[in-house]
């Protein structure tokens, strides 16, 4: 097991052109379970790649167990990595696609069944062993690909959206799968998706990513409640956190802490007139659309998330309000978190 | 709108069958004319004694393959077009793998060399190959200046390429790769290009070097498009006279001869038609067989 660590890590495709990795600082834990999350080109796969020695750094150090590996090759740096496609090879049996890292870092021969079959012990893919991976299904494949990454115990394992071709119910199966995993085999985990309800449910910590700049590294909590910019904000959460803009500040609320007035405890509160545009009934949930009334905030749009329990009509106006401990607040310019301050409405 | 579209036309080609087999006669023409007449003609004459201003024909069976199976420059045609063939595929083969790993990854004049690399397939086989019988000359050969100019090679006694039965054999086998080797580069190119990219990118994680990814990944799952570019090739290789024919006619003593040769000389230019159609005859079994296997080859890898 080991610690991965890049020092102002970059990747510029094209010279003159923006990054797409700029300067990233990481340092991962031992044994934890990273998640990089960004939305397409963003950059999270190309600074896997890097990782993993697939893209060579345009500057910057990557470190793994505290051993510069730029100039390693892949086999080098004893890491392990599951595709997006799987990339199993078509014409090896379940059992050779295992073998094949065996076979490669020539691992003593008399060994290699009894590892094959501890790696597809693990993942409960004994049966397979004899089957060619089209004769397979996508949760099973993916499996084998976790066998075949786990086969030569990697110091580091990389995963570039095993999950993304899987279907939606097949995927919260797999992802329980993959977690149940990394407990078990405790390996530093990286692990790249653009999906934040992954990122949240399997994350150690979650580093958001927006091209090729790191947003936020902190804990799946951190990165939700305490967005470190508006871009994180709206990343994160569905529906994204509502923004409305002021003369120097972003105010920020999320949907869930938008309520109706009179439902609400806590003390300090900061109340809105709010208009009802359009109802989502979502079975759990309503999603309430519509515009703030009155104040400075006149006519800003805003999204609320109310449990079930009251009748909205459209075209209605309502006294709704945020807890005044649920505002964020960003620098207008550099859309940054800046402390809290009270505010006044009117 | 597209789907009355297409009923009508399809309505007006039933009402008018003649539009239909107008469109589709030509290449039945072609094929009739130009492959089928001839093909059935060789095996006529094949049976016959037919000769080039001989008068009447006689059926004669089996007397034409009698005869030319028991000439030694038939049995000695029959072998060097084995090693021809087989010589030039390995050559190929390998020497297109090589040229299509280079050229796979982007570089500065790629263009530029793939349509250099090219070039040997789009010229006329005949104009490239007196190119090369200049090449191989016995006086002028730039080769032989090269070798003497360099010290391998005594001034006095310098090398016949053509003159020689082993380096004729080989002057021909190496002319004819210069001439596939573009072809079969240019299929390769594309059977690798198709393998995900993901795929060596994993092997190269697993561990594996550059020779294990070639020889147990790349390789392996190209072999239907192997398939295709040896069979190809060998049907290229195997029935053609072009190069023979310029840079040997056959010679020295029959050590370059091959059966497509062999055919022409003795059929068309030797006058006896019934030898050169019982030689040419010969050929078919031969590549059925070839086709049939390589199409196996070739249909399981896919199945796979």
């Amino acid at each position: 097991m080991a610690v991965v660590e890049t020092r102002k890590l970059t990747k510029v495709f094209k010279q003159g052109e923006l990054g797409a990795v700029n300067e990233v600082d990481l340092v991962t834990r031992e044994g934890e379970f990273l998640v990089f999350l960004g939305p397409s080109g963003s950059g999270k796969t190309t600074l896997l790649r890097m990782i993993a020695g697939l893209e060579s750094p345009t500057a910057g150090e990557i470190l793994i167990g505290g051993k510069v590996v730029n100039d390693l090759t892949p086999r080098e740096r004893r890491i392990a990595m599951v595709f997006q496609s799987y990339a199993l090879y078509p014409h090896l049996s379940v059992y050779n696609n295992i073998a094949f890292p065996l076979k490669a870092q020539k691992v003593a021969k008399n060994l290699h069944k009894e590892k094959v079959e501890w790696a597809a012990s693990l993942l409960g893919i004994q049966g397979l062993l004899k089957r060619k991976p089209r004769e397979l299904s996508g949760g099973e494949r993916q499996r084998v690909a976790l066998a075949r990454a786990i086969v030569r115990e990697p110091a580091v394992f990389l995963l570039d959206e095993p999950l993304s071709n899987l279907d939606a119910k097949l995927r919260l199966s797999a992802r329980e799968e993959l977690e149940r995993f990394h407990r078990r085999v405790g390996t530093t985990t990286i692990y790249v998706t653009h999906d934040q309800v992954e990122a949240m449910a399997m994350g150690d910590r979650v580093m958001v990513l927006n091209k090729g700049v790191v947003r936020q590294l902190g804990t799946p909590k951190d990165v939700y409640d305490d967005p470190a910019d508006t871009f994180v904000a709206t990343f994160l959460g569905s529906p994204p956190m509502n923004l409305i803009e002021t003369e120097d500040l972003i105010i920020g609320f999320r949907p869930e802490h938008f309520r109706l007035a009179e439902d609400m405890k806590e003390l300090d509160k900061v109340p809105f007139k709010f208009r009802v545009e359009n109802v989502e009934y979502l079975g759990a949930e309503f999603i309430l659309a519509g515009f703030l009334v009155g104040g400075k905030a006149d006519g800003k749009k805003v999204i609320a998330r109310l449990l079930l329990g009251h009748n909205f009509e459209i075209g209605s106006t309502y006294d709704f309000a945020v807890p005044e401990r649920q505002l964020k607040f960003f620098d207008r310019t550099t859309e940054k978190k800046v402390p809290a301050r009270a505010l006044s409405w009117q | 709108m597209a789907v009355g579209t297409a009923k009508i036309k399809s309505a007006g080609a039933a009402q008018s069958p003649l539009l239909g087999f107008a469109m589709f006669s030509p290449a039945v023409l072609y094929i009739v004319l130009l492959i089928g007449a001839p093909f059935v003609l060789a095996i006529f004459y094949a049976f016959s004694d037919a000769r080039i201003g001989g008068g009447q024909l006689h059926y004669v069976g089996l007397e034409n393959f009698r005869s030319i199976m028991q000439s030694p420059s038939f049995r000695q045609a029959v072998k060097n077009s084995i090693i021809f063939t087989i010589c030039a595929q390995i050559i190929v083969l390998v020497c297109s793998n090589i040229l299509s790993i280079a050229l796979e990854k982007p570089f500065r004049g790629r263009g530029l060399v793939r349509f250099l690399i090219l070039l040997p397939w789009v010229a006329p086989v005949s104009l490239g190959t007196i190119g090369w019988k200049w090449i191989l000359d016995s006086i002028y050969s730039v080769i032989t200046w090269l070798l003497i100019w360099l010290g391998f090679v005594n001034r006095y006694t310098p090398p016949m390429w053509l003159g020689q039965e082993n380096l004729a054999m080989a002057s021909v086998i190496l002319v004819h790769c210069w001439r596939l080797i573009p072809f079969s580069t240019v299929i390769l190119l594309a059977g690798r290009t198709a393998i995900p990219k993901e795929i060596p990118e994993a092997a190269a994680i697993d561990g594996a070097g550059f020779w294990r990814t070639l020889f147990q990944i790349n390789l392996p799952m190209m072999i239907p498009i192997l398939g295709v570019a040896v069979l190809f090739g060998t049907i290229f290789t195997f029935t053609d006279m072009t190069v023979v024919y310029i840079l040997t006619n056959g010679g020295p003593y029959d050590s370059t001869q091959t059966l497509p040769n062999l055919a022409f000389s003795q059929g068309i230019q030797g006058s006896d038609l019934a030898a050169g159609a019982a030689i040419s005859v010969f050929l078919i079994p031969v590549l059925v067989v070839i086709a049939y296997l390589m199409l196996r080859v070739a249909h399981r890898a896919e199945v796979n």
